[in-house]
């Protein structure tokens, strides 16, 4: 209990002092902007609007974990998928948007689980189009699911990670549902020829 | 598509996502200020407010020819802070994308406060970007 209430500290020290921050709103602008001309770009095919988006959070999340594992303090790699989550949740999301969601809905064999938005910060000042569909196939946010999944993956674990409901679309909550699917196998390089 | 048109495919598209956020800015951050004089003065709200918003720094230079042409200087943009490729013309290649978009959030914000302008972007040594902005008179 004590050493997790001194790492939450360490979390917020991390955010204050070693992020450089951006105005909030010219993030919320530029994310509204680029999902805007996307819906466009596309014909408002959101379902391919929701892949580009995760096609872009996965190339962030790529590089993303680098800035992640030097910025945290977080020394030793993760002994399980539960350990994972409290650091996606309590650290990753902390200093990257400070807003830590909350975890919650896990699977009794430990490998699925879900995080819920009590705040989006990209999701201020939205509304979706009011063309009958975006409700129900748009996931405004879904570029944070690519940024998981293309994070975890440069740690060894491939993961599903899809939106299941978000404020949006009018539900009660904005929830993620991530999937294990395996850990990933360290390969050898493939050799010179 | 070929190279060209496809660079005038992500220059059209930055540019124009960059003008919906410029607007917004504008709009948000002019709210409880005190209504602009001339048209320099909103020029200088853009080099100190949005610039300081957007960069966290102010443009270092203002140049105007008093009509209608504003050059704008930053001498550490901020995008080009860590950038660099094998060589240096190379670089100021693959550098001008990333002066799309703020081009558009000038045009933007300009918009938003009423003047319409055309900007241009260029870098000829980093990490100095120049933007020249050149408004359209308003027709009387």
């Amino acid at each position: 209990m004590a050493s997790s209430k001194a790492s939450r500290l360490g979390e917020e020290y991390v955010w204050r002092t070693r992020m450089d921050k951006v105005n909030a709103e010219l993030v919320v602008l530029t994310y509204g902007a680029m999902v805007a001309q996307l819906c466009k770009d596309f014909d408002s095919d959101y379902v391919k609007v929701n892949q580009q988006l995760d096609k872009m959070g996965y190339n962030i999340g790529l590089r993303l974990i680098e800035d992640y594992l030097a910025k945290s303090n977080t020394f030793k790699r993760c002994s399980n998928f539960r350990e994972t989550a409290e650091m996606i949740a309590k650290v990753g999301f902390k200093i990257f948007l400070n807003i830590t969601p909350t975890i919650t809905n896990w699977t009794s064999d430990g490998k699925q689980f879900s995080l819920v938005f009590d705040e989006n910060p990209f999701a201020d000042f939205v509304e979706l189009p009011d063309d009958g569909r975006a409700q129900d196939e748009l996931w405004y946010s879904n570029i944070l699911c690519g940024v998981l999944r293309g994070a975890l993956e440069m740690v060894q674990m491939q993961v599903e990670a899809k939106f299941v409901s978000d404020v949006l679309r009018g539900n009660d909550t904005t929830e993620m549902r991530i999937s294990l699917i395996r850990y990933i196998d360290d390969e050898l390089p493939p050799e010179d020829d | 598509m070929d190279e060209e048109d496809e660079r005038g495919a992500v220059f059209w598209r930055l540019e124009r996502i960059g003008y919906r956020v410029g607007q917004g800015l504008a709009e948000r951050f002019s709210r409880d200020r005190p209504r602009f004089n001339d048209t320099l003065d909103v020029i200088k709200f853009l080099c100190k407010d949005i610039w300081t918003l957007v960069f966290r720094k102010q443009v270092d230079n203002l140049k105007t020819n008093h009509r209608g042409v504003y050059v704008l200087t930053d001498n550490a943009f901020r995008p080009f802070a860590r950038m660099s490729a094998e060589t240096s013309s190379q670089t100021l290649i693959r550098a001008q994308p990333f002066l799309w978009f703020p081009c558009g959030i000038i045009r933007g914000a300009l918009a938003g406060l009423g003047i319409n302008a055309t900007v241009h972007a260029e870098t000829t040594q980093m990490p100095t970007a120049i933007f020249q902005i050149k408004t359209v008179p308003a027709k009387s």
